[in-house]
């Protein structure tokens, strides 16, 4: 799979604070990226950059193998973090120029808002003033103009706050769909439920600096800790959970189920599969849960950040 | 390019459908208008109540030829009642006024025992008209004493007018010196209150993009300077609309307003004038002064006049304007703007204070020369100098020095311009806006 962007060394100083120290990231094409990090940690920095809104120290930015200049302005749809629209401007009028200052034609930007109005159920809204529409409503309208043109990037920093769940759903759908038919898509999120759902590779920036970065499976892969949660029917619990301890490393369990069991969460080592630890277990009672303890994104994320500090 | 005019355009409309714009676009021209009617209106009616002086001669030098009755003072000879009971029915408030002449040895004396009784304190326009009555009889009488023919003095009257000629061949005369002034004071008035209420058009915008969020979304489809140089231009587009708008309005509404209330122009000039001032206007309307004032007009150099006004004018908005923008993206609301606009509002005035205090008295002394160099304050002074006729080469010194400046501080306002808008929370310090001049990109 080739790369939409590849961005190589990025450097960038406010004065004596650095924003952003020596970051490259390559984003794949059609892939959902998800890029992740405390607040203050250079996100919306690179966003910037990437937005050409503001010039790196050093580094360069390709998209789509081409060194990023003005002109590519028409091919990225950005919905910032800090958004909003003209309020005493008519939501048509308003969406027609953001239409037309990203490259689009009068004629060719009413077609498409058309279509994304009706899609969304909206047109009635044509001639209201944005301040005249509920806060749900203007983020509707907000969205339809980051993504009208098209784009073959579009950046998303933060999109689901202020969304309440059912239009974050309905945007997060959209959002997908848009991945479906090709574009490339750049989230900027704290919200872990969310990469987990969406995103297909990550990029951890923390303190100015990445620290990690890649495909979210390969990631967790990685981060794997080898431990089992594990649920037993036995009448003998403490027996059982002695001679657990004897033969494994066990830790105290971290999830509850119904019954009367004995919850344990099993670490092994190196020396032992998942297998001898699940016969161990068939030997001594009914096996009632037995799951792999994969590392959530946001279990990565704390722990990649600590390891940072 | 087109993106550009999508901005100015964008900028034009909003701010022309604005209700205060549309409101104060139509109504300013009716205020003004109607604030003139009013005025004309209440002096006319205050010029209608007749006041009747009744006057005591004991000196019998005065006859009713001299006491001519006026459109608003009509005289009565009293002196078969005496000046006590003249007095009296004064008192009773009969009549405005009684004035006393007694009968003294010598013109001299007379001069000063002449007295004046009324209820209310006379208006000084009454009291002029009454003591240049007897000053101009009390001369006649005694240019007769001296045997001095009275026809040979009216005849002798001669006006002189020296004409006044600077090298680069122009003629001027004290008219035109005054009617220059006029010009270049309207001129750079002009100026000033257009970047004064336009350039904190242009902040407002700033900061409305700023509240509003939108900021962020419009600077990833174009470039920070074209955002600021597109309100600069839009709302500047606007601003010559209303001009224009009120310019038309006024006139016409002027027009039709004279017309109804049938006011005489030459009316309202002579009403407050002593007789001698009436009489030298008499003869400055006469048909050779018409023209020669005519021909002065066309010998201004008006083509000069008009491009100079334009180019100040541009030049002095557009600086101007550029730093209201970097003061507006560099605060989040209104309230924080004061302690920025000090320093830009100084110049301003200060151009205007010069201009009216120098210009007009020296137009071509060092002070006056000095402020129509210095960029911030050259739009206002060079263009109030500019009537007198300045050199090419002066000129050329005070626009090329205008031009740097301009483009540097544009230069200088967009790199706070583009760092300021994305900019929220804290009220940034004079240290802070320096810092984000130095950031790169």
């Amino acid at each position: 799979m080739s790369n939409l962007l590849e961005i190589k060394n990025i450097v960038k100083k406010y004065g004596d604070y650095t924003a952003l120290n020596d970051v490259s990231i390559n984003i794949p094409k059609g892939s959902v990226y998800g890029l992740l990090g405390p607040n203050g940690a250079g996100k919306t920095s690179l966003i910037r950059i990437i937005n050409q809104i503001t010039m790196p120290d050093s580094g360069s930015i390709l998209l789509d193998g081409e060194t990023l200049a003005s002109k590519h302005t028409a091919d990225i749809g950005y919905l910032p973090e800090e958004r909003g629209l003209y309020k005493s401007m008519k939501v048509g009028e308003q969406a027609l120029y953001l239409a037309q200052l990203k490259g689009l034609s009068k004629s060719e930007a009413k077609k498409r808002l058309k279509y994304w109005f009706e899609k969304f159920d909206i047109s009635a809204w044509w001639g209201k003033k944005i301040e005249e529409l509920s806060k749900g409503m203007a983020q509707k309208v907000q969205f339809i103009v980051t993504v009208m043109h098209n784009p073959k990037l579009l950046i998303f920093d933060e999109p689901f706050s202020g969304f309440d769940p059912i239009n974050a759903q309905l945007i997060a759908q959209e959002i997908l769909k848009l991945r479906d038919e090709g574009a490339t898509i750049i989230f900027s999120i704290h919200r872990m439920e969310s990469v987990e759902e969406m995103c297909d590779e990550i990029a951890l920036i923390d303190k100015s600096n990445k620290i990690l970065d890649g495909n979210l499976n390969d990631i967790k892969r990685e981060f794997r800790t080898n431990t089992y949660q594990v649920g037993l029917t036995t009448s003998n619990k403490k027996e059982v959970e002695l001679a657990l301890q004897e033969n494994f490393s066990v830790l105290p369990p971290d999830f509850k189920l119904l019954g009367d069991e004995l919850t344990v969460n099993v670490k092994l080592d190196k020396t032992k599969s998942a297998n001898d630890l699940l016969s161990f277990l068939t030997t001594r009672g009914q096996v009632q849960h037995f799951v792999e303890l994969i590392p959530s994104a946001n279990d990565i994320f704390i722990e990649a950040v600590n390891k940072n500090s | 390019m087109s993106k550009l005019k999508l901005i100015i355009e964008r900028e034009f409309i909003a701010k022309v459908r604005n209700k205060s714009f549309i409101v104060m676009t139509f109504l300013s021209p009716l205020i003004m208008v109607g604030m003139g009617a009013l005025v004309y209106f209440l002096m006319k009616k205050n010029d209608e109540k007749i006041k009747t002086i009744v006057y005591v001669d004991e000196s019998k030098l005065f006859s009713k030829d001299d006491f001519k009755d006026t459109k608003t003072i009509h005289y009565k000879d009293f002196t078969t009642d005496g000046i006590v009971a003249t007095k009296k029915k004064v008192e009773e408030g009969n009549y405005y006024g009684a004035l006393y002449i007694p009968k003294k040895d010598s013109l001299e004396i007379l001069a000063n025992s002449i007295e004046f009784y009324s209820k209310d304190s006379p208006g000084l326009s009454v009291m002029n008209s009454i003591e240049n009555k007897i000053e101009r009889k009390l001369r006649n009488e005694k240019l007769n004493n001296f045997g001095i023919d009275l026809e040979k003095i009216n005849a002798s009257r001669i006006q002189s007018d020296i004409k006044m000629f600077n090298f680069s061949g122009e003629e001027s005369s004290k008219l035109i010196n005054g009617l220059k002034i006029g010009v270049g004071a309207i001129a750079g008035y002009f100026l000033m209150m257009f970047v004064m209420i336009y350039g904190t058009s242009v902040m407002r915008s700033v900061i409305e993009e700023k509240t509003s969020r939108i900021i962020e979304v419009i600077v990833s489809s174009v470039k920070p300077f074209q955002l600021m140089l597109g309100k600069i231009i839009g709302n500047a587009s606007a601003g010559l609309l209303q001009f224009i708008v009120w310019g038309i309005l006024i006139s016409v509404l002027g027009l039709v307003l004279t017309t109804i209330l049938g006011v005489d122009m030459s009316e309202i000039q002579t009403a407050n004038m002593t007789p001698e001032q009436l009489e030298a206007t008499k003869q400055a309307a006469s048909g050779d002064k018409m023209q020669l004032i005519l021909q002065e007009i066309a010998r201004l150099p008006l083509l000069k006049l008009f491009i100079l006004f334009i180019f100040y004018f541009l030049g002095g908005y557009m600086l101007y304007s550029s730093l209201f923008a970097a003061v507006g993206a560099a605060v989040d609301n209104e309230t924080d703007t004061q302690q920025f606009m000090l320093p830009i509002m100084l110049p301003l005035i200060l151009g205007v204070y010069v201009g009216f205090a120098t210009v007009i008295s020296d137009p071509h002394g060092p002070i006056s020369v000095a402020f129509s160099y210095i960029p911030l304050t050259s739009p206002i002074v060079m263009l109030m100098r500019v009537p007198f006729g300045v050199s090419w080469g002066e000129l050329a010194i005070s626009m090329s020095l205008l031009v740097i400046t301009f483009v540097f501080m544009v230069w200088l306002a967009a790199k706070i311009y583009r760092v300021g808008i994305l900019m929220y929370g804290k009220k940034p310090t004079y240290k802070d806006l320096y810092k984000w001049m130095k950031y790169k990109g």
